[in-house]
């Protein structure tokens, strides 16, 4: 899986491609952790490339979400596509996460 | 749903219309999950339909995956599939899925989704099968490891539509 990154003006944007599943998982919980490590104070997760997501994944983006209240950072997943967002609406975190339509709101959520 | 701590119905005895095995390994869970979505759409089930039954595989996948086989990459999974029609010669009205491996024995009532109100990582699989399927049912091979049965029915919503069979002008 590739994983685009940008870290601007304390903004850290992270764009994985590609289906998220167990076999993946990992890498994105890797350089989502790197990423808080940084202290950002917004942390964006761009999953416009990301047409699937399984539970190993869902599971990956509530540990972010958990890092991110502990150190103050704002968590925004923005331009997710219909199937991903179905896992989180089955699984009820679509109340929990703060997820917009586009990057452009997901700077300003 | 059904009671998902039940040992019946029995696994059905025909022929499976359709049957793999994967080497436990999570490089195969999209082809997988391509295959279920294909068959069921085959069965009738619309676009929706076809994404949950296939992330209700992968969920049961990633489960054996992890804690079946302790993610040993050189064990078994076996999955078959018939179409639910009464009677054979019917159109289908549903998918049954029937996935074993040969892991350690769980006792079926113990395979309990947690509780979706405690956010945490990891423990939605079970929840997101029971969610998403119409009939869960785990049970004990007599042979060694697990099975598990999974039924969706295809609703009124994901019937397609009739096609035209109007002569074109």
């Amino acid at each position: 899986m590739e994983i685009a990154k940008n870290n601007q003006d304390g903004c850290f944007t992270l764009s994985p491609s590609g289906d998220v599943d167990l076999s993946v998982a990992r890498s994105l919980q890797m350089e989502i952790r790197a990423a808080m490590e940084t202290k950002p104070v917004r942390m964006i997760v761009d999953l416009e490339k990301v047409p699937y997501m399984d539970s190993s994944g869902v599971a990956t983006l509530v540990e972010a979400m958990q890092i991110a209240r502990k150190q103050n950072t704002t968590l925004v997943l923005c331009c997710m596509q219909d199937k991903v967002r179905s896992i989180f609406e089955i699984a009820r975190l679509d109340r929990i996460f703060t997820i917009v339509p586009t990057t452009e709101d997901a700077a300003g959520a | 749903m059904s009671d998902t701590s039940q040992t019946h119905p029995a696994p059905p005895t025909t022929t499976p219309h359709v049957r793999v095995q994967i080497l436990s390994q999570p490089r195969y869970l999209s082809g997988t999950r391509e295959l279920i979505a294909a068959t069921a759409r085959r069965l009738g089930f619309d676009e929706t339909a076809c994404s949950q039954i296939a992330l209700a595989v992968d969920e049961a996948l990633c489960n054996i995956i992890r804690h079946g086989y302790d993610k040993a990459e050189d064990q078994h999974i076996w999955i078959s599939i018939w179409p639910l029609n009464e009677p054979p010669d019917a159109e289908p009205e549903g998918i049954r899925i029937v996935i074993e491996d040969n892991a350690k024995h769980i006792d079926p009532e113990a395979i309990k989704g947690r509780d979706i109100e405690d956010i945490k990582p990891g423990g939605l699989g079970v929840y997101i099968i029971r969610n998403v399927m119409d009939e869960v049912v785990f049970q004990q091979r007599p042979e060694g490891g697990m099975r598990l049965i999974l039924s969706k029915q295809v609703t009124t919503t994901d019937q397609k539509p009739t096609p035209d069979t109007t002569t074109p002008n």
